[in-house]
């Protein structure tokens, strides 16, 4: 009874900070067609960015529920800078490319970030671990849990609930799905589509920073972080259907489950566990758990 | 079609190789290294192109390498099979009969989730070589120098002996891939890759053709691995790590799939700006290689086989610009 309730809850926590990763992902994939290697990358980024404003903070003499804010705040000016500047930079110069190609750019974009964030970052590990005991310990029955690894289900829920409401109940946001769903008859009704990518892959940057930097204080800040979390995160929107909230929220949970089930029954299987999931899905929903019947032009 | 149309590519490729057998003895060592590297790794880009020019990239290309590395160094190791081109059979037939396997799976899929259902194969068996001991876990293991027909090359000739074998097993599977892109199924793959529901309609299978040059590719891919493998004289789980699988991509995406001479420049290219960058950038390396990759992806799309393909250059120009449809597909 334990070991299911361990397995729910790890695997709960697991799914939370992958969901949030995940969110940015697919609503950039919805709606700038383009699947972004780099998120991973920009992850990476949130994480250094939390780590150096935690420290600012804490150098300041702030308490330490500051460093929450120091957390938020470096995930936005992550996303302020790095969003607009990569969208107008870059990705604008390769809209209506191959979708595979434009995998490569976003490859390319992940080999120069994980140089730029050496070169900014060094080598050396980071250590957030302030914030992490902020939240206290919670019991459930038998089983501690740390109040903070709890929060991230929480952020999770969040992020996911926002950019829903966000999406399907404000006006901004139906402008988006109008985009997603036809960009040229959307651009001949007035619609600024520029901004509306500018905007979308800038939210995008942001969930990315938000996982990245809401996950420091549980980890150490290191080379190699963006790697992993890309691939687990290829891995929920690809179960989920790609560019579907629902499907990514579907995804993190199913792959954050496997993950926890394997680590605690398998510890051998943990590596593969998710991609075996994946192709799994893949066999018996070709395009996804969540992806709309659309039909092809002859 | 009589054999006859190939006589000027065979009569090519064989000159072609000469040339660079005879080079070879010039060359410093590690310029003979980096041949040998680029040689395997354009064999096994060309299995990439094979699958490009039926619409679909795969994104890990590492499963069918390692498969066909790790078989091959086994095969060495603890079979005592020492001969080089015996090994080079090896791993190309032990990744083949894989290929087989997950091909006809993976012939279902188009687009990106070819691209991503192959990275996650390679990646389970990346997480499945990490965790066997048995064969070295995340250390890989050494292989030992082999031999070439039952010749023992001297310390002195054993690089040259590696670079000469790559550059005749590049000869002969470039002058077999050309034979097969202009074969009647190499046309088909082309046609597939310009719309596949057209090519079902007329007749063929694009399921069986997808899952044959997947086969072939991963026959290609073993080969390289096969190659790499006695170059290096070790292998380890990276081989199957998608960062390499991407690599292969890479190169593809700067060749083109126009032709088979591009595949082998751009892997030359790769080797050159990859060396050349750790020698003078060690700690920024991977962002000249990105930079390097996005300005060939912005001014030569169609890689560098279009500069001299007249054909790949007006086609693209009639295609151009493309149309995506609402969910980003490109529509002809």
């Amino acid at each position: 009874m334990d070991l299911a309730l361990t397995i729910l809850l790890d695997g709960l926590i697991y799914a939370s900070w992958l969901f949030i990763v995940a969110l940015g992902l697919t609503l950039v994939f919805g709606v700038l067609k383009i699947l972004n290697i780099a998120h991973g990358s920009l992850y990476a980024i949130g994480a250094y960015a939390a780590a150096s404003f935690v420290a600012f903070f804490a150098s300041l003499g702030l308490a330490p529920e500051w460093s929450l804010v120091a957390m938020l705040l470096a995930a936005v000016a992550v996303a302020v800078v790095v969003g607009p500047l990569l969208e107008r930079g870059l990705l604008r110069l390769f809209y209506g490319r191959d979708e595979v190609l434009l995998v490569l750019v976003t490859y390319a974009l992940f080999l120069i970030l994980e140089d730029v964030t050496k070169l900014i970052w060094g080598v050396n590990p980071y250590y957030v671990s302030e914030p992490y005991t902020l939240f206290g310990d919670v019991e459930f029955g038998s089983l501690f849990y740390v109040g903070y690894d709890l929060m991230m289900i929480v952020l999770a829920v969040v992020c996911g609930l926002g950019v829903w409401f966000g999406l399907n109940r404000t006006v901004t946001g139906k402008i988006v799905l109008a985009v997603i769903h036809n960009e040229e008859v959307s651009a001949s009704m007035g619609v600024n589509v520029n901004r509306v990518y500018v905007a979308a892959f800038t939210v995008g940057v942001f969930l990315a920073a938000l996982g990245g930097a809401f996950t420091a204080p549980m980890i150490s800040v290191q080379p190699g972080l963006s790697v992993g979390v890309i691939i687990l995160s290829f891995a929920v929107v690809i179960i989920g259907g790609l560019g579907s909230i629902e499907g990514a929220a579907i995804g993190a949970v199913v792959v954050g489950l496997a993950r926890a089930a394997a680590v605690h029954l398998m510890p051998d299987a943990e590596l593969f566990s998710i991609y075996i999931v994946m192709a799994a899905v893949l066999i018996f929903r070709p395009e996804g758990l969540f992806q709309r019947v659309s039909a092809r032009k002859i | 079609m009589t054999s006859r149309p190939f006589l000027p590519a065979a009569l090519a490729a064989s000159a072609t190789v000469a040339a660079l057998l005879a080079a070879g003895l010039l060359m410093p060592r590690w310029l003979l290294f980096l041949g040998t590297i680029a040689a395997s790794y354009g064999i096994v880009t060309l299995g990439i192109v094979l699958l490009m020019r039926s619409g679909v990239v795969s994104f890990g290309q590492g499963l069918v390498y390692a498969a066909g590395g790790y078989v091959a160094g086994l095969a060495y190791n603890r079979l005592g099979v020492t001969d080089a081109v015996l090994l080079i059979l090896v791993g190309g037939t032990a990744a083949a009969l894989a290929g087989a396997v997950v091909g006809p799976l993976l012939a279902r899929y188009r687009g990106i989730f070819f691209s991503m259902l192959t990275l996650a194969l390679s990646m389970v068996l990346y997480g499945a070589l990490v965790k066997s001991p048995a064969i070295g876990g995340s250390d890989g293991f050494n292989v030992g120098r082999p031999t070439m027909l039952g010749w023992t090359p001297p310390d002195a000739y054993a690089d040259y002996a590696i670079y000469a074998l790559a550059m005749v097993v590049t000869g002969i599977v470039a002058f077999l891939a050309t034979v097969y892109f202009r074969s009647a199924r190499g046309l088909v793959s082309l046609a597939i890759r310009d719309n596949d529901l057209r090519v079902e309609y007329l007749g063929a299978s694009v399921q069986a053709a997808i899952a044959v040059n997947f086969t072939l590719a991963a026959a290609l891919g073993g080969i390289g691995g096969a190659l790499t493998v006695m170059a290096l004289g070790h292998i380890d789980p990276n081989f199957a790590y998608w960062t390499t699988s991407g690599e292969f991509v890479f190169v593809a995406i700067l060749s083109g799939h126009h032709g088979v001479v591009a595949v082998f420049i751009a892997s030359v290219l790769l080797e050159l700006v990859r060396s050349f960058s750790s020698l003078y950038f060690p700690h920024m390396w991977q962002f000249s290689l990105g930079l390097f990759l996005l300005l060939v992806i912005l001014f030569l799309p169609r890689g560098i086989g279009s500069l001299w393909s007249k054909r790949a250059a007006t086609a693209g120009r009639s295609r151009a610009p493309a149309v995506r449809s609402t969910r980003g597909e490109a529509v002809p």
